[in-house]
């Protein structure tokens, strides 16, 4: 069994606590001048996305987590799973709802994902930061009126909702940012 | 492009001068007040005996063998007090000492020590000295609020650290929400440091020269003891922006009780495992000859910089701060 002691505690970190693969947020060394050392620790549950503190008297160590980021293909869904492809080793693996969370409203066939795996299977999947998606239903464009201001609601192919501005008309395809979820672009053919 | 070293220094020029210039200022202030700089040396054949504070240690090497261990100092405690017990007078020393395996947001392995000694000063005198000098080197002098140990975690944290138990300790930090990864057998002092740094420390106002005085007799350090119910350890730590700032003594002068905690360390040290450390024998001759009676204190320049420029970082206080991939 692989561990960590706290001394190798670093942001990125993967660690089990309680049975659950984790990554450490943030690290700190808290020591009084003349007493115990501790590392007080925000971690978060890569199952959950729960942030918790935990600390730890310095020198103690911890279960490492076989945690893996992997850049996947993402092919399909069935409705109950999303099915990715390695695209070098083209080994396919299917992630269940609770791993694709929120990522599915962006996810795109073709689109290269981050899936990341905790003993080989999948424990969450992360979209790329920007993807291009088309309108399939908004209100009619307002031709001309490029200033942005305002916007409306429209619903891209995936199933996302995103303000758009009043010139955006459907079948009109958009460059949005899946981190904030906010439209960035129109995607000149 | 080659890939980038890290060679560059952690602070811009403005920052390099204003460090220079609280230097320059500590250095007034106690030429103002008559205090003697002294320089002691940074090698020596002893080391703390303080099992929460670990040295570097080297060896010197002399041609034709004979070699020994020398010890990197973790503050140049022992070396003024046999100044002092030589009728130095009031002194005061900024140097760099070393302390292993201690590195963060707040820490450094190596950082500049203010260490200064004033015989026939008490506890508050020092205190007050303490804040007359942080308010000189900072724009606005900060308020200042003075708790003593037992005041300070009755307030913050609902317990009399001199009368709960360890289990009772452990109880009010789970009452807290905290999580701790220490049980009763790591001990009631353990505890305490706990909900120091962790429950006190936080909430103590940012703003304020924060004093927390009379530690438990358990605590003393090189701080002398004054009997009564409960007996306290005459020493005090100042924090300033929620930080830990200094640590002062009124100083132990007994050669005996000297001795004895010097003997009680290392069997702590024994039993967690941690390498015994010889006693320094001059400091005991020393104080067998005689301490004038006095406070002394210890200030990180550091920490003191670091509520200055605003930043939460040492390492943005310091040229080059010690980092894992670049020294």
């Amino acid at each position: 069994m692989a561990t960590y002691s706290t001394n190798e505690f670093r942001s990125g970190l993967k660690i089990m606590i309680d049975g659950d693969p984790c990554a450490i947020i943030e690290n700190e060394f808290v020591k009084p001048g003349k007493g115990q050392a501790f590392n007080r620790v925000k971690i978060r549950n890569l199952k959950t996305g729960r942030v918790i503190d935990r600390t730890w008297k310095s020198g103690e160590t911890v279960e490492a987590a076989d945690v893996m980021d992997t850049e996947m293909q993402y092919l399909y869904t069935d409705g109950e799973f999303w099915h990715f492809m390695d695209p070098e080793s083209y080994e396919q693996l299917a992630a269940d709802k609770t791993a694709v969370g929120d990522a599915a409203k962006w996810l795109k066939e073709q689109d290269i994902c981050q899936v990341t795996l905790w003993n080989g299977e999948p424990l969450s999947v992360t979209p790329p930061n920007f993807v291009e998606l088309a309108v399939t239903d908004t209100d009619p464009g307002v031709r001309g009126d490029t200033s942005g201001g305002g916007g409306k609601p429209a619903t891209l192919e995936t199933g996302a909702v995103v303000r758009v501005p009043l010139f955006i008309d459907i079948g009109d395809v958009l460059k949005v940012d899946t981190r904030s979820g906010e439209y960035v672009s129109r995607v000149k053919d | 492009m080659p890939a980038a070293s890290g060679w560059r220094p952690a602070i811009d020029r403005a920052r390099l001068r204003q460090r220079a210039a609280v230097i320059a200022a500590i250095r007034d202030f106690f030429a103002t007040r008559d205090v003697v700089e002294v320089e002691t040396p940074v090698l020596s054949r002893y080391g703390t005996t303080d099992p929460a504070i670990e040295s570097f240690t080297t060896r010197y090497e002399p041609p034709g063998g004979g070699a020994e261990t020398l010890y990197l100092q973790t503050s140049p405690e022992f070396f003024m007090k046999r100044l002092l017990a030589a009728g130095s007078g009031p002194i005061y020393q900024l140097g760099r000492v070393f302390r292993n395996g201690e590195a963060g947001r707040r820490h450094n392995p190596e950082f500049t020590l203010l260490e200064w000694y004033r015989p026939g000063f008490t506890l508050e005198d020092l205190m007050d000295e303490v804040t007359a000098l942080v308010a000189s080197l900072l724009p606005e002098p900060p308020a200042r609020l003075d708790y003593r140990y037992r005041e300070a975690f009755e307030r913050f944290a609902g317990v009399d650290p001199f009368v709960a138990d360890t289990a009772s300790l452990l109880d009010a930090v789970s009452d807290h929400g905290l999580d701790c990864p220490l049980s009763e057998a790591d001990g009631h002092d353990a505890c305490l440091d706990f909900m120091l740094s962790h429950i006190v420390e936080p909430a103590l106002p940012r703003d304020s020269l924060v004093f927390i005085y009379d530690f438990p007799a358990t605590q003393a350090s090189l701080a002398r003891i004054e009997p009564g119910s409960p007996a306290v350890a005459r020493r005090f730590e100042a924090w300033l922006g929620g930080r830990e700032l200094a640590n002062g003594f009124e100083e132990l002068d007994d050669p005996d009780e000297q001795r004895r905690r010097f003997e009680h360390d290392n069997r702590l040290r024994r039993q967690r495992g941690q390498a015994q450390i010889p006693p320094d024998d001059c400091l005991l001759d020393a104080l067998a000859a005689g301490l004038p009676e006095c406070s002394g204190v210890a200030l990180g320049v550091e920490r003191l910089l670091m509520h200055l420029f605003g930043v939460d970082d040492i390492r943005q206080t310091m040229a080059f701060a010690w980092h894992p991939d670049c020294t």
